[in-house]
């Protein structure tokens, strides 16, 4: 029987009063959401939080609102809320993509994106997602809010810029005409973790060329985005080619390692052949998208 | 930590600890072992209950975080003698072997339907793909599922609160002891 560490238990009422309860108890303090990360590393005492601060009635947290020319997504959203999103899937189709492959259906009627940005598990869809499309990430804490870019954001491996004393309320998504996004994944079974994925976001110029790209990848050591994928991209009419040459980049700045779930060469061909296939729908949901 | 919640139709209020899971809250505190626990992680999906009406994994929710919340288990699914046509398509299609897996599976199953009350075969392994059974190789479960759909007669399936067979009048409002969850484990210090 897996049971975590003894702790206290608080539930926090709003933002205001869940930054109050993080200064009172300080860093032996978690935020727990979903809590289908971090309640089984609390099981395997991989953490042992003195106070568990249970977020989950921050219903003003819970929203997905179009605000002129961004998408502002509440850190509290559900999984399950953002894949069935409309709204969101036209706009930006890379999250449908990816949320129908996170963990499974049950997992996602808890899980958050906050959530998973904050985990910051190198095997974690959403980061991926929110790396490509540039989205911000607002941050609330004693001294007030800021903005943060996904690159600012994330530090490495489960670890971001959210001080001890913050919290996520807000990932914002820029909202541009003539763009398309796509997500794949490559994984065992539903719920394991990645064996690899790719995702895209992509911009066309009036004339079909791109204008802007950004191609990231997931569990395949590369934690940001490709570096120098916008400047090969742009400026190019997008076809097989551009495609295949945009695959190679990514098979030689990604950095995997062997596992269970398979040797490097076999992760590096997925780099490959995973980035020329969100590339290809990417662009073709450019392409068939008049405006944002 | 006091916590309440409502439980197939009762008000339960008892006294916890906060690590204990919800999972464990439900089958030893509250006595319904209907609601089954297997892997402890996450995967398996047998520990499965509806909160507020939505499939979670029991071994992966507090208690805590359950409490203020409406809990329905396996033993809420049957009304008044009459069993849930979930229930029913299991008997009919034979979508049990074993049967450890069919508390969670017949929960998702509910809540699919109460969403989409009539899934293509797709649909249903979407919805049941985060729960394994090691039996059947799902397709009777599938099977049992769409026999349900297609026969979603049964008086009144959600109106009336389930008082299932084991949840009983001890349920209402009574303040139980809490079962030594660390007893197995080394690490066994509790907070004062």
């Amino acid at each position: 029987m897996q049971i975590p560490a003894p702790f206290d238990y608080v539930r926090a009422t709003t933002v205001e009063n869940a930054l109050e309860l993080l200064a009172r108890y300080g860093p032996e303090s978690r935020v727990v959401a979903g809590g289908h990360s971090l309640l089984p590393m609390m099981k395997l005492r991989l953490s042992r939080p003195e106070w568990l601060i249970d977020i989950n009635d921050l219903y003003e947290l819970d929203f997905i609102l179009r605000d002129g020319n961004k998408l502002r997504v509440g850190a509290l959203t559900r999984h399950t809320t953002l894949l069935e999103s409309d709204e969101v899937a036209g706009l930006f189709p890379i999250v449908r993509d990816a949320e129908r492959v996170i963990a499974d259906p049950v997992v996602r009627n808890r899980g958050t994106i906050g959530g998973s940005l904050c985990q910051a598990d190198p095997a974690e869809d959403l980061s991926t997602v929110c790396d490509v499309l540039g989205a911000e990430a607002v941050i609330r804490g004693p001294g007030g809010e800021r903005i943060l870019s996904m690159s600012e954001f994330h530090r490495g491996p489960y670890e971001t810029a959210v001080g001890q004393d913050e919290l996520l309320c807000e990932v914002r998504f820029g909202i541009r005409p003539r763009s398309g996004s796509a997500y794949e994944k490559v994984e065992r079974r539903v719920g394991d973790w990645a064996v690899g994925a790719a995702g895209a976001a992509v911009t066309l110029t009036a004339d079909g060329t791109v204008d802007d790209a950004a191609v990231g990848l997931t569990a395949l050591g590369l934690d940001h985005p490709l570096a120098g994928a916008a400047a090969v991209l742009r400026g190019r009419h997008p076809d097989e080619e551009l495609f295949a040459e945009a695959g190679r980049l990514a098979a030689e700045a990604c950095n995997p390692v062997a596992d269970q779930r398979g040797p490097v060469d076999y992760k590096r061909h997925l780099a490959d052949e995973l980035t020329q296939r969100v590339l290809r729908r990417a662009c073709a949901r450019a392409a068939q998208t008049q405006e944002g | 930590m006091q916590i309440s919640m409502t439980v197939n139709g009762s008000d339960v209020t008892s006294e916890i600890e906060p690590r204990v899971l919800l999972v464990h809250y439900i089958r030893e505190v509250l006595g319904l072992t209907g609601t089954h626990w297997g892997c402890d992680t996450s995967n398996c999906g047998t520990c499965v209950v509806l909160m507020d009406g939505q499939p979670v994994k029991s071994c992966t929710v507090l208690a805590a975080m359950a409490a203020g919340h409406d809990i329905r288990t396996v033993e809420g699914l049957a009304t008044g003698g009459t069993l849930d046509p979930v229930q029913q398509g299991f008997m009919e299609e034979h979508g049990l072997q074993c049967g450890f897996c069919t508390p969670g599976m017949m929960l998702t199953a509910r809540a699919l339907l109460d969403k989409n009350p009539h899934p293509d075969d797709a649909e249903i392994r979407q919805a049941i793909s985060g729960q394994i059974c090691r039996c059947t190789g799902y397709a009777t479960i599938v099977r049992s599922v769409q026999w349900a759909a297609a026969h979603p007669a049964g008086p009144g399936l959600d109106d009336a609160p389930a008082t299932g067979h084991s949840a009983g009048t001890g349920l209402d409002g009574t303040d139980t002891a809490v079962p030594d969850v660390a007893a197995e484990i080394e690490d066994t210090e509790v907070k004062a």
